[in-house]
């Protein structure tokens, strides 16, 4: 067996692969779903009634798929640049320890601009958040994926500090918790009686604005090449340091404005559980997506159907909702592969 | 301060720290296997996570203690097979393989534990590997609680390391794994298979990884917590750099770590009416990563890291 690259990959097969990977780890997923003893048309049909089957079920997918969109584009522009930014999930708390400390009225802000100075302090505290990998990086060729890995867990340590001592809430009956947002900084719903919020409008202009910087600007073309061939943009006069450095300050910025939709959207106040692994879900998010910024949208909606179904099939089945995480891990690998079938033609010799 | 000093000079102490470094010495080994025949494996933390679940699980379903040390392994190969297949046979991204397995691998853990032990809060215990008595040895005053009374485990993590380190220098197998992350160009221009001595290598590696991830589950402790290895693949990671890929240095980073970490442990509970408890836990993690940073400008990776081999290309 060998493979062959193909010269022109057509586009209907760039558009199906993902779905065959998903049809794929859905197959292969069902075996758990059998071991469970449950039967499997049943499963995945209870699945998709609890995760896109009514109004309040659709609103449920969208409001999980608000951190994964975002989180899902922090690692596509990263890995389109080849920065391996596995910190997503540290970023986001990032994001989230700057909305507390510019939201619950540490700060004096003007309520007209309290919203956009959240994702603004989000952002960039996502984007700090990732500058020390960065410059380990280009300055001293630290790998980055252990760098942000073994960050993720030292955020989360300093959330877990702030929440028990200086920002713990004193009304919180002694739950970890801080102070809830002020409530000109609590994003609005966009449906009545929901928990969607503007945070997803957010999230898919920020997927919009990334489209069109990674396809029509210098920037975003520097970004690709730089991912495509170093040495090559680096010949041709790009500034590895100057296009990592963006793409850090990016990623990170958007991670962040994750965590500043969990805290000022959906909870309205920090905990330490405030992310059930956004920041690694994103990493499927993205890949599923194939890296494309509006893909993105799409895969991080299926992947919140995929949680949101999986909690509600777990409450009538007796099925562990942990078969959301299978699913997802399984698609990850399942993608790649399809995606390499989209490159290669596998010839048998 | 004297208080702090003298903390080294218990013999818990010492004990404490041979017993956090093995789990981190045969998953160190692992990654340095892997790594050394040229394919970073990030499945890590998932892989020890599934070994430390299996070997449990393996135990209090009536197994015997060994023969879980064997499942685990066996689990870790599976895995290891995986991720060999996707990064060395179709040459996929290593980086985005590995979180993969690593996001599969705990997933199933997590499942296994929820499915065949839905309702339980706290998992059930086993009972563990326990100290081995070696005699008289064991009854030396300082000495025998330090180093003379550990389990069987704990021997094999210490024994590993030198038949790593033989076999990597000494054989011709260990020679071709070496050759294979160097130049697997010159591995196929002698005969060898380039795909099989990479193949086996992952697996190999990954089977030491499960082991590691057993460790805790069956010698340190005595049943699965999610989340139990917290970051411990990631640091093994990091110790494998820290290690410029030689086992014996590995063994040393692991159990310098592994003083500090016990170190921190006992500390806490000196001054830790003045630092937050959370600044002893972050201690690992930025130990690790300044490390890294250490070694860095020294650090001379194997060549063909990360470098997928296909037969027929030129170099």
């Amino acid at each position: 067996m060998r493979l062959e690259p193909r010269e022109r990959a057509p586009l209907w097969l760039a558009v199906t692969a993902p779905l065959v990977a998903v049809a794929a780890s859905l197959l292969l997923t069902s075996v758990l779903v059998l071991w469970a003893g449950e039967s499997v048309p049943a499963a995945y049909a209870l699945l998709f009634k609890g995760a896109f089957g009514s109004r309040f079920a659709l609103t449920e997918t969208l409001a999980r798929a608000t951190p994964l969109i975002l989180t899902g584009l922090a690692a596509a522009v990263a890995f389109r640049a080849r920065f391996w930014n596995i910190g997503a999930e540290g970023q986001l708390y990032c994001g989230a320890l700057a909305t507390t400390w510019l939201g619950t009225g540490m700060v004096a802000v003007h309520p007209a601009l309290m919203i956009p100075m959240l994702f603004a302090a989000g952002a960039l505290a996502g984007g700090i958040a990732l500058l020390l990998p960065m410059i380990l990086k280009v300055r001293l060729k630290v790998d980055e994926v252990v760098t942000t890995l073994l960050l993720n867990f030292v955020i989360l340590l300093l959330v877990n500090y702030l929440l028990e001592g200086p920002w713990k809430d004193p009304m919180s009956l002694g739950w970890p918790q801080a102070a809830p947002i002020v409530d000109e900084g609590v994003l609005p719903r966009l449906v009545p009686r929901t928990r969607l919020h503007l945070g997803l409008v957010v999230g898919l202009a920020a997927a919009v604005a990334v489209w069109l910087m990674m396809r029509f600007t210098v920037w975003g073309y520097e970004i690709r090449a730089v991912g495509q061939n170093p040495q090559a943009a680096a010949f041709a006069g790009i500034g590895i340091g100057a296009t990592v450095l963006r793409v850090a300050l990016l990623s990170g910025g958007l991670a962040g404005m994750a965590g500043v939709t969990e805290v000022a959207g959906l909870k309205g106040y920090l905990t330490l559980d405030l992310s059930p692994g956004f920041g690694y879900a994103g990493i499927a998010v993205a890949m599923l997506a194939a890296l494309h910024p509006l893909g993105v949208v799409l895969s991080a909606v299926f992947l919140a159907g995929i949680y949101v179904g999986a909690d509600s099939m777990s409450r009538a089945v007796n099925i562990p909702n942990y078969i959301a995480d299978v699913i997802v891990a399984c698609s990850v690998l399942a993608v790649l592969v399809s995606l390499m079938l989209v490159r290669f033609r596998v010839r048998l010799r | 301060m004297n208080d702090l000093l003298d903390l080294l000079l218990t013999a818990g102490f010492w004990a404490a720290t041979l017993r956090i470094a093995c789990p981190l010495v045969f998953a160190t080994l692992g990654e340095l296997i892997c790594e050394r025949a040229g394919v970073l494996n990030l499945g890590i933390e998932g892989i020890m996570t599934f070994g430390a679940m299996a070997g449990w699980l393996w135990v209090y379903r009536g197994g015997d203690l060994w023969t879980g040390v064997l499942f685990a392994a066996a689990c870790g190969a599976l895995f290891g097979l995986l991720h060999a297949g996707f990064t060395v046979h179709l040459g996929l991204s290593q980086h985005v393989t590995g979180i993969g397995i690593t996001m599969l691998a705990s997933a199933l853990s997590y499942y296994t534990v929820r499915m065949l032990l839905p309702e339980s809060t706290t998992p059930p215990k086993i009972v563990p590997f326990q100290p081995l008595d070696l005699g008289w040895l064991s009854q030396l005053p300082f000495l025998g609680e330090a180093l003379f009374r550990h389990t069987a485990m704990t021997w094999l993590a210490l024994i590993s390391v030198p038949v790593v380190f033989a076999v990597l220098y000494f054989t011709p197998l260990g020679l071709a794994v070496r050759m294979a992350g160097e130049n697997p160009v010159a591995v196929e221009a002698q005969g060898i298979d380039v795909f099989l001595v990479r193949t086996g290598a992952v697996m190999a590696g990954s089977a030491l990884m499960a082991v590691g991830g057993a460790y805790l589950t069956m010698s340190a402790f005595d049943a699965f917590y999610f989340g139990m290895i917290n970051g411990r693949g990631w640091i093994c990671v990091a110790l494998v750099i820290f290690a410029s890929w030689r086992p014996g240095k590995a063994l040393l980073g692991a159990l310098l770590f592994a003083a500090l970490d016990a170190f921190q442990v006992r500390a806490q509970q000196q001054v830790g009416a003045f630092v937050p408890y959370q600044v002893f836990l972050m201690l690992p993690y930025l130990l690790s990563i300044a490390a890294m940073v250490v070694m860095a400008r020294k650090a001379r990776y194997p060549k063909a890291l990360l470098v997928p081999f296909r037969r027929g290309d030129r170099v």
